[in-house]
């Protein structure tokens, strides 16, 4: 699962930048007037993938406190198991 | 702070289904167009880093000086959020400089400052996680210093020629604009807070399983 | 009482140091080889990259600076002489300010071998300005070694000292190579750039108010157990 998220995460970080450079190829060999700046570099994926990390990395933070808190609390739970059937 | 948390959850969560709606209605910036729409969340990260920076510093010099081991969770669960959050804006900076400056990376005064305090607070991390026993009280001065770092990274970017849009471009924002940032702040600092009380809450629990251990060893 | 015994504990440190020299050579061996590693990098048929000079003369002190705290404390350890000296009826801060001196002075004689060294093997016109540069090094190791012993100190006790020490140090000492560099760098320009000199030697006496400031204010509640 954790894999699969990572994979998941690195692809969508090094697609984004780049699909953003391949429309500057678009014009291959064929000398045509330089294109502008704004149509070298298109905005929209650079501004998706800044939004979309935003997004994963605050969640990657959650699930991690979420795990570890999960993980404490069941050694506590397991503690207090063994606590109670001691004192029996 | 239980009884808040799942409207806190709430509301952040409309915040952030809604900010997205509220940047791309905001006026688009005449030179650098669609790219500079990344600012509502690129500042708000530092903002929040800002903040995890002062709460940090601020509650370890109390952790220090005062013995108050609460002190020292609130510490280390700021510590951790500086990381994040100074993650959010290293990463969203570079893609909006790809754009506007042409290059990933600038060795800009203040790209430079924000990722030497990002150091610092991984170095806060890793001397908790690797400074074995009495660590704490070591990544507390460590944290200190790190807040007392902060007054020369802002005059840093003053005194440095800089190619970073200045600070002074947050009061100068048309309303539009004006707007959305604000919101974008407000939700990143809703944000922060969530985060921080749930982290909080884990250095919490773990101080109460210590507890627990030392309590069954007195058995 | 307060500069007695820093004076004190700055005089013990020189007796041993007198004694074996150990440090002083280690570390200035240790700086000449940070020099020639850096020239190897840096020296393109026959001649030094602009500004090469600056950098290399401060990362050599950066580098050895934290080779002599390391040696300095890890002295104090083996003989368990830190916690005779901090259960010694002293103001904690005056053995801070007595380490801190001593590790300064130290540097500083390293430095004196180091600068004419690189600017022989650089062409660097370091002496155009003599008090300037001396103002620099001085001001810059001042704000590196308040940090460094500091955090050294702590350290005596963590069992990952030799990492973690770098790991504490560089980061929060970034300003004061930045400045260190420029400052000598505008120094070392055609026509030595006085006024940016002083700004960055002005930012270095601030770094090392505070940090010296900041440094003996948590160095009481931090070297109690």
């Amino acid at each position: 699962m954790k894999h699969l998220f990572r994979a998941c995460c690195s692809v969508l970080l090094l697609a984004v930048p780049a699909a953003a450079f391949q429309p500057s190829a678009q014009g291959g060999f064929v000398p045509v007037t330089p294109l502008t700046a704004a149509e070298q570099l298109p905005a929209a994926p650079l501004l998706i993938t800044a939004y979309a990390f935003v997004w994963v990395a605050v969640l990657v933070y959650v699930w991690s406190i979420w795990r570890r808190l999960g993980k404490v609390e069941h050694e506590m739970h397991a503690l207090q198991q063994r606590a109670r059937r001691d004192s029996r | 702070m239980k009884k808040l948390f799942t409207p806190l959850l709430l509301i952040v969560a409309a915040m952030f289904a809604y900010a997205p709606v509220m940047i791309a209605n905001a006026p688009y910036e005449s030179s650098m167009g669609l790219v500079q729409k990344i600012f509502y969340f690129h500042v708000p990260s530092w903002f929040v880093m800002f903040t995890a920076v002062f709460i940090c510093g601020i509650q370890s010099a109390n952790f220090l000086f005062r013995r108050k081991p609460s002190a020292d969770r609130i510490a280390v669960a700021a510590g951790e959020l500086v990381v994040l959050f100074g993650l959010l804006g290293l990463v969203t900076g570079p893609l909006w400089g790809r754009k506007a400056w042409g290059v990933w990376w600038q060795w800009d005064a203040r790209l430079t400052m924000a990722l030497l305090l990002e150091l610092i607070f991984i170095g806060y991390l890793l001397v908790r996680k690797y400074g074995g026993p009495g660590s704490e009280k070591l990544a507390a001065a460590m944290a200190i210093f790190g807040m007392a770092n902060v007054p020369f990274v802002y005059v840093s970017v003053n005194i440095w020629r800089t190619v970073h849009p200045k600070t002074t471009v947050v009061p100068s924002l048309v309303p539009g604009m004006f707007g959305a940032f604000w919101f974008s702040v407000l939700a990143f600092m809703l944000l922060f807070v969530l985060l921080l009380t749930l982290r909080v809450r884990l250095e919490h629990q773990r101080a109460a399983l210590d507890e627990l251990y030392l309590a069954e060893e007195d058995l | 009482m307060f500069a007695r015994v820093a004076l004190l504990v700055l005089k013990k440190d020189f007796a041993i140091e007198v004694k074996s020299r150990e440090i002083l050579y280690t570390t200035l061996f240790f700086a000449v080889s940070c020099v020639l590693v850096f020239a190897f990098a840096l020296v393109r048929d026959g001649r030094a990259i602009d500004d090469a000079a600056a950098g290399i003369l401060w990362i050599a002190i950066a580098f050895a600076g934290t080779l002599a705290l390391g040696r300095t404390f890890e002295r104090e350890r083996y003989g368990e002489t830190l916690r005779a000296l901090l259960l010694a009826p002293a103001p904690r801060p005056a053995i801070y300010v007595g380490k801190l001196l001593g590790i300064v002075v130290l540097l500083l004689l390293a430095e004196t071998i180091l600068v004419p060294l690189v600017a022989l093997l650089f062409q660097a016109a370091f002496f155009a300005r003599p008090w300037l540069l001396a103002g620099l090094l001085v001001a810059g190791t001042i704000g590196f070694a308040s940090v460094g012993t500091l955090f050294a100190a702590m350290l005596v006790r963590s069992r990952t000292r030799d990492v973690m020490l770098p790991i504490l140090l560089y980061p929060i000492t970034v300003p004061v190579i930045i400045a260190g560099v420029r400052g000598t760098s505008a120094l070392l320009q055609p026509v030595p750039d006085e006024p940016a000199a002083a700004m960055w030697m002005a930012l270095l006496v601030c770094f090392d108010v505070v940090f010296v400031t900041l440094a003996l204010w948590t160095f009481e509640p931090l070297m109690t157990e």
